[in-house]
């Protein structure tokens, strides 16, 4: 199941009750699905960007890495959908597009988790893979910009109705950019899209879209890059822009849309009253438990003497963040070491057997 | 050793000694140069290690490739001489070169 923001209102689901839950998506928090589901437990794993593997999928897709055991090279991509492959009999439940805003302990030695559309965990153990943070979107370096984030400056839309009417500025030339300029030049006043280049990242029919708006007055397109901006009280009026070829002019917008990329920011973690270290959760190295017995971190956002950030390290620190969640979930069963090898046990639950 | 000097944006300069081979980031970063972020490690996926090359060096320097312009559409105040300095490889060649650092990195 994959979840879109927005599509729920409010307040209209129940908790969702659960043993464990994984904050992050990124290769080591999907390898956890596979440790835990190996041990009879199911999770579901929130993560704020669109997809599901972290890093490997939003910063280096196509790039080889060449230091995953077993793998003499595989791409950032490859590594994801083989990680899905491997997790698939466990059945996850993603929720993408989510970011778990707060995380409390329960009276009855459960947590609470809230994302930021309101909807709620409940949880037995946590597991904290967010890697170098929540993916946030890049915030351009102008002037005063923060004054009209959320009134007239965006980096994402949740209601369109929000944008009816309204004179838009879009600048960016990847598929955000673009998707948003066709979606909503039918609902705004006034719509002007600007990149630095007259060359578009975006899918090729999007650009011959936009193209054919523009063609016919239906859509600005100017190639420079913006300035300053310029308003009152957390109103944009208007926006100075450096035009790639001629002298600076005014644009009037009162709202815009700035698509720079996404970055990693630690983000709400900070807040969870967790011991913090730089900006990683300390660990110990048998369990990966945090200062709160119960949540655990694993892979690039946890420390402990002689971490390493890779990959590898964090599937071994999910193996091990696994066998104590057991205990935590199952406090009356044994666990026993098996091998998949030879495990009919395990295979039948890998479903090979 | 090539030597490459960074021009902050108050006009202060640092010259590092770099090897022939390492990239214009690993040499600022060695040299801890401020303003050269280089998120992503130079994966030419981040756009945080921008710099503007001084005139007399673009030819030398040459132009961006397709992936590293691509990338320098996240860059802020991208200007002709822009280049993202992960992709710049030290050679003899740009033994000299001068490169001034943006403002912001994003
Ligand atoms: C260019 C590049 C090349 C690399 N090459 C290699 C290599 O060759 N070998 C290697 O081993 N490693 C490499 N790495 C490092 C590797 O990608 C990381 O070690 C790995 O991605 C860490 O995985 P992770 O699961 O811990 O976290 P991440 O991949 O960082 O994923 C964490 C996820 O958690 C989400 N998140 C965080 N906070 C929240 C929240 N509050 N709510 C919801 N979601 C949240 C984030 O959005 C993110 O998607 C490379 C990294 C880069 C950038
Ligand atoms: S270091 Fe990230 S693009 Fe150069």
């Amino acid at each position: 199941m994959v979840d879109q923001t927005g599509a729920v209102p409010q307040g209209a689901e129940q908790d969702i009750e659960t043993d464990v839950v994984i904050i992050g998506a990124g290769p080591c928090g999907l390898f956890a699905v596979f440790e835990l589901g190996l041990l009879d437990i199911r999770a579901h794993v929130i993560d704020i960007l669109d997809k599901l593997g972290g890093q490997c999928a939003e910063l280096y897709p196509e790039k080889p890495i060449y230091d995953i055991p077993g793998l003499p090279i595989v791409t950032g991509a490859k590594l994801t959908d083989q990680l899905l492959e491997q997790i698939k009999p466990f059945d996850p439940v993603f929720h993408l597009n989510e970011r778990i805003d707060a995380l409390e302990p329960m009276a009855d030695g459960r947590f609470k988790l809230v994302t930021d559309d309101h909807r709620s965990f409940i949880t037995k153990v946590v597991v904290i893979a967010a890697g170098g943070g929540s993916f946030t979107p890049k915030r351009p370096p102008l002037a005063g910009i923060e004054a009209y984030e959320g009134n007239s400056v965006f980096y994402s839309v949740r209601k369109m109705e929000n944008f009816t009417g309204r004179d838009i500025l879009i600048v960016g030339g990847g598929d955000s950019a673009l998707d948003w300029t066709l979606s909503l030049q039918p609902i705004a006043n006034s719509i002007t899209l600007m990149h630095r280049r007259d060359d578009f990242r975006a899918a090729p029919h999007s650009v011959e879209k936009m193209r054919a708006l523009v063609a016919e007055n239906k859509l600005k397109l100017v190639i420079g890059q913006v300035k300053q901006l310029h308003g009152d009280n957390g109103q944009l009026e208007r926006v100075t822009v450096k035009p790639k070829d001629g002298e600076e002019l005014d644009l009037i917008a009162n709202c815009m849309l700035p698509f720079f990329g996404l970055t990693m920011k630690l983000g709400p973690i900070a807040q969870w009253g967790l011991n913090l270290h730089e900006n990683l959760i300390p660990v110990d190295t048998e369990k990966f438990q945090t200062s709160q017995p119960g949540i655990f971190a694993i892979g690039d956002i946890n420390d402990y003497p002689g971490k390493l950030k890779l990959i590898l390290s964090g599937f071994h620190e999910g193996a091990l963040m696994a066998q104590a969640a057991h205990r935590i979930v199952y406090p009356d069963r044994k666990l026993k070491f098996q091998y998949t090898t030879s495990s009919s046990n395990l295979q039948k639950k890998l479903g090979v057997k | 050793m090539p030597k490459i000097t960074f021009v902050q944006p108050d006009g202060s300069r640092q010259d590092v000694e770099a090897q022939t081979g390492m990239t214009v980031m690993e040499a600022a970063k060695k040299n801890l140069i401020d303003g050269i972020e280089a998120e992503c490690g130079g994966a030419c996926a981040c756009a945080t290690c921008h710099v503007y090359v001084d005139e007399a060096w673009q030819q030398a320097v040459g132009k961006p490739a397709d992936m590293e312009e691509d990338m320098l559409d996240f860059a802020f105040d991208v200007r002709e001489a822009s280049r993202l300095s992960c992709q710049i490889k030290v050679t003899d060649e740009l033994d000299g070169l001068i490169v001034a650092v943006p403002d912001k990195q994003f």
